[in-house]
């Protein structure tokens, strides 16, 4: 059985503007001890789907859908539940290192009180046990240091830390919110090293969301690439790297730039903007900036799958694949325009 | 690049309060020194003897220079001179019989208006957007917009005069008494760190590290004590200094309404009756105070606030 | 990756993204303002605030016009007399006789002049003293930063107050004190603002172009600075006014026969027990008026937030 299920996910934000639909319909399942990639464009609904599954919404924010959790379904837990879940079996370090930690507070106290919380450690245990994870992912002098605050450590130095709070407990599932981005590259490749000792040495699942994919590349099993809102394709890393089957994955991959191209030749990028998220386009939604669009794609694209966990959506057909059978309904009409501009 | 004491913060801080302190003193005497009509304006036609006797206290025959340092002497000396209109007082009797009494009601006025303000401001912000949060912000708002003398008689009409629960005016140190004066000086200062408050502690909420403490599953009452709480107050103990300064300036006409006799009172009272001498030593006692405290709050604010000290310190 | 995936999505190239987005900087360019007015025209409160001050300021130019007599007019008949319709004193008389609407009228004008005036003086010292503070930067910067951080720990109502018993009562003084001390907050905004606005993106990239300086203060700087000044006029009428009822409250503020709003509450207050109304009506007018500034003044800093558009 999967870690993790999750079926038809929604989220919408209200918003003065009408109403945005950040994520329309999506679906995929984690294995224990897989790590998978979401792709997307910046805007393409990966961090609010995560944040959806975890309760962490804003305020305007409202979600639909089954994320099955070992059995439990996350969307119908209590906000007491949840809080039990979250930081202990399930873990998400977020992008931005150098506004995610308190800048009030040590990092002693931001780290102590995730144990003392879930596991009832007193203050001495959680200190040693936290001093302990400052080691492993490479802070020095860490017996020290653990009692600085935030901006006393260097970029690199509190994403570390964040990874470590995350893995205090121990979690099931760890999920990474583009942990790289905001870092240089020497430090993403020492962040992404640590990733991947974490994969090798523990069973813990991650959830990597990303936009960068040579570290998709790098650490994931699988992929999921996301557009507006929904999945149009997944597969393993080597399938969507060698074969990709949606033309809007294989615009990422041919946008990467590449040392062996000849110089003087342009980069290549994919035309246009990503939909207005208030006014969703009808059909598929990727047809304004797809170069194979034709009139077919005015309605809903089908999906392929192949049953092995392949899939695309796209009139093109997907090689080994068939459609599936029914279509899922979408929870809501296109909208053609609702909302106020 | 190290984390600054608390210790070397203040010593640092309390060293840049001399050039504050010397400007104050300077210009309160150079004003009072060009002052038309004024006693040191040489055109004044005033009985010879008294002349003599201005002279002889104020050394008007030395160069203006030396006046000057002789002032500042006495002002560091801690003698204000004698009084103009009260002939048998010193202005430095006159401040000890005005000054606790201004403090004691100034002083309950702030802790009233930071532990109101704030809890208003919390709560406010904690139902955000709701009908809770409009009420208590236009409310708030409407605080801020009425003077405080206009505050003060609709008070007085409404709970002393009309109500007849509360002695309209005079001061004897009772309870009752102190009231009204406590309640009407600290209510614009109420709204005041309400408003600022909630604005604050609404963008704590919004901000990232809100955000991991609550995906770290922290329950909510600690996410708001231990997270949001000294982030959001540290804006409000900083606007602290100036709220003093601002309170002092309102007091001046609490006490004119309620006839307290406070440090306040017998400031206008000067100023009406051009009594130079007290005039300029209240400002100057009143300036050294708010100077006093603004660098108290200065000091709390850096010791709860380890940003501070450390860009300081590189 | 050693093949080529497997790929045929259109290349277009760098340079014609890079102009399209261009041509679309423009459109966005001139709606910061269009983008301004839409968000303050939503703000309600700021809406009925902005009529309310309208119709007080057409009152208070207008009114005493057309008002059958003048404030000082003493109505022995009808001293001390509550308001009522058939005396034709809409807001009653104070002990003298003196119509309340008229005085109360009479007394806007000044209180709204001191706050349009002095809260220029403040502006003109405030946005030169920021710009160039601002502009020059460096030593010059620090220093004259330094002073606004050690004048600005003084308490300048007494400072105002001396410079009344100083230099007597006259109207004159009265605006140039009160915006002499109030100019402190304008200055820092204005410095802070120009100081940002000189190391910004835009700025540097017109001056790689070529652009000169005055094109960059004209097109880039200024705009910039009006959004911010304008609220923070907004902001400091209110203040001022306050402070000259202030003044006037405690006996030092305008002479007679000039009365502002803060002298008329003042007498007011003295006859509250008995002749209510002579307090009320001024104070109410002055209320109001605060609170309308405050709420225009308010939503002005939300339309113009500098944070979203900077």
């Amino acid at each position: 059985m999967p870690l993790l299920e999750v079926t038809g996910m929604e989220v919408e934000f209200e918003t003065p503007e009408g109403l945005v639909r950040a994520v329309n319909g999506f679906d995929f399942s984690l294995e224990k001890g897989e790590t998978l990639a979401i792709v997307g464009e910046s805007g393409s609904g990966k961090t609010q789907m995560m944040l959806a599954m975890l309760d962490l919404l804003a305020e305007n924010g409202r979600a639909r859908g089954r994320a099955v959790f070992d059995g439990e379904d996350l969307m119908q837990m209590t906000p007491k539940a949840m809080n039990s879940v979250r930081g202990s079996r399930i873990a998400m370090i977020f992008q931005d290192p150098m506004t995610s930690l308190n800048p009030y507070l040590t990092i002693e106290t931001q780290m102590t009180e995730v144990v003392m919380h879930h596991q009832g450690l007193k203050r001495d245990e959680a200190r040693a046990h936290a001093v302990e994870l400052l080691h492993a992912v490479r802070i020095p002098d860490a017996e020290e240091r653990i009692r600085q605050y935030p901006h006393e450590y260097s970029g690199g130095m509190r994403q570390r830390v964040m990874i470590a709070m995350g893995l205090l407990c121990q979690p099931e599932l760890l999920i990474a919110d583009e942990p790289s981005t905001a870092l240089d590259v020497t430090v993403q490749a020492q962040i992404s090293q640590l990733i991947r000792e974490l994969r090798e040495q523990t069973s813990m699942s991650i959830i990597m969301i990303t936009h960068d994919l040579a570290v998709v590349a790098d650490l994931c099993d699988r992929v999921i690439v996301m557009y507006a809102g929904e999945a149009v394709e997944c597969g393993s890393s080597e399938q969507i790297f060698y074969a990709p089957q949606h033309p809007y994955t294989q615009g990422l991959l041919a946008s990467v730039p590449r040392l062996d191209r000849l110089s003087g030749e342009s980069l290549v990028v994919i035309p246009g903007n990503p939909p207005n998220l208030l006014e969703l386009p009808s059909g598929c939604r990727f047809r304004d900036r797809c170069d194979r669009a034709t009139e077919a794609c005015l309605e809903r694209p089908p999906v392929w799958e192949d049953g092995a966990g392949r899939m695309s959506r796209c009139v093109l057909p997907m090689q080994g694949g068939t459609v599936r059978a029914t279509e899922p309904a979408d929870a809501s009409p296109d909208p053609g325009g609702e909302g106020a501009p | 690049m190290r984390q600054e004491s608390l210790f070397h913060h203040a010593s640092s801080r309390l060293l840049g309060l001399v050039p504050t302190l010397l400007l104050l003193v300077t210009i309160s005497f150079f004003l009072i020194r060009v002052a038309p009509g004024g006693p040191f304006d040489a055109e004044m036609a005033a009985p010879p003897e008294i002349r003599a006797n201005l002279e002889a206290k104020y050394h008007l025959d030395e160069p203006l220079l030396q006046q000057y340092f002789r002032y500042l002497g006495e002002i560091i000396a801690g003698d204000f001179g004698p009084s103009f209109q009260y002939k048998d007082w010193s202005v430095n009797e006159l401040i000890a019989r005005g000054f606790p009494i201004s403090a004691t009601i100034g002083g309950l006025a702030m802790v009233l208006a930071f532990f109101a303000g704030t809890l208003i401001g919390i709560f406010a912000a904690l139902r955000q957007n709701r009908l809770a949060d409009h009420a208590l912000m236009g409310i708030g708002m409407l605080g801020i917009s009425i003077p405080n003398f206009v505050i003060a008689p609709l008070l007085i009409l409404g709970l002393a005069i009309y109500g007849g629960w509360l002695p309209a005016s005079g001061w004897d140190w009772s309870w009752q008494r102190g009231v009204l004066p406590v309640v009407t000086l600290a209510l614009p200062a109420i709204a005041y760190i309400a408003r600022l408050t909630r604005g604050s502690m609404i963008e704590v909420l919004h901000s990232n590290y809100i955000r991991t403490a609550r995906a770290k599953g922290l329950p909510e009452h600690l996410v708001i004590l231990r997270h949001a709480l000294k982030p959001a107050l540290l804006p409000v103990i900083s606007y602290m200094g100036p709220a003093t300064a601002a309170m002092i300036t309102g007091s001046v006409v609490v006490e004119r309404i309620y006839s307290i006799p406070g440090l306040g009172s017998y400031f206008v009272q000067g100023a009406l009756n051009r009594d130079y001498t007290l005039v300029m030593g209240v400002v100057v006692f009143y300036g050294v105070v708010i100077i006093l405290l603004n660098f108290i709050v200065d000091l709390v604010y850096a010791g709860l606030n380890p940003r501070i000290r450390y860009d300081e310190g590189r | 990756m050693s093949e080529a995936p497997n790929t045929t999505a259109t290349a277009r190239s760098v340079e014609e993204v890079f102009a399209a987005a261009m041509a679309e900087e423009d459109v966005r360019g001139r709606s910061l303002w269009v983008d301004a007015w839409h968000r303050l025209q939503k703000n309600r409160a700021a809406i009925v605030s902005g009529v309310i001050m309208l119709l007080v300021v057409l009152a208070v130019v207008v009114g005493p016009m057309l008002l059958p007599w003048e404030a000082d007019f003493t109505d022995w008949e009808h001293a001390s007399t509550p308001p009522s319709l058939e005396t034709g004193h809409w807001f009653g008389t104070d002990a003298v006789g003196r119509d309340i609407l008229a005085r109360t009228l009479e007394g806007g004008r000044i209180s709204l002049l001191v706050g349009l005036v002095a809260t220029l003086v403040s502006l003109v010292i405030g946005v030169s003293y920021g710009a160039i503070a601002g502009y020059y930067g460096g030593m010059t910067d620090r220093i004259m930063m330094r002073s606004v951080d050690i004048i600005y720990a003084l308490p300048f109502m007494f400072f105002v107050i001396l410079l009344m018993v100083v230099f007597g009562r006259n109207i004159i003084l009265i605006f140039v004190a009160i915006g002499a001390v109030n100019w402190l907050d304008m200055a820092r905004i204005v410095r802070g603002q120009t100081l940002s606005l000189k190391n910004t993106e835009f700025v540097e990239a017109a001056r790689a172009c070529g652009v000169d300086h005055r094109a960059i203060i004209r097109r880039h700087i200024v705009p910039n600075l009006l959004g911010v000044v304008m609220v923070y006029i907004t902001l400091t009428i209110p203040q001022v006014i306050l402070v000259e009822s202030f003044l006037s409250f405690l006996g030092l503020g305008v002479q007679e026969p000039m009365s502002s709003w803060g002298a008329l509450v003042n007498e007011g207050a003295q006859d509250m027990e008995s002749a209510p109304w002579t307090l009320i009506f001024p104070a109410a007018f002055l209320t109001v008026t605060l609170y309308c500034f405050n709420y225009i003044g308010d939503g002005m800093r939300d339309a113009l937030d500098p944070k979203d558009h900077l």
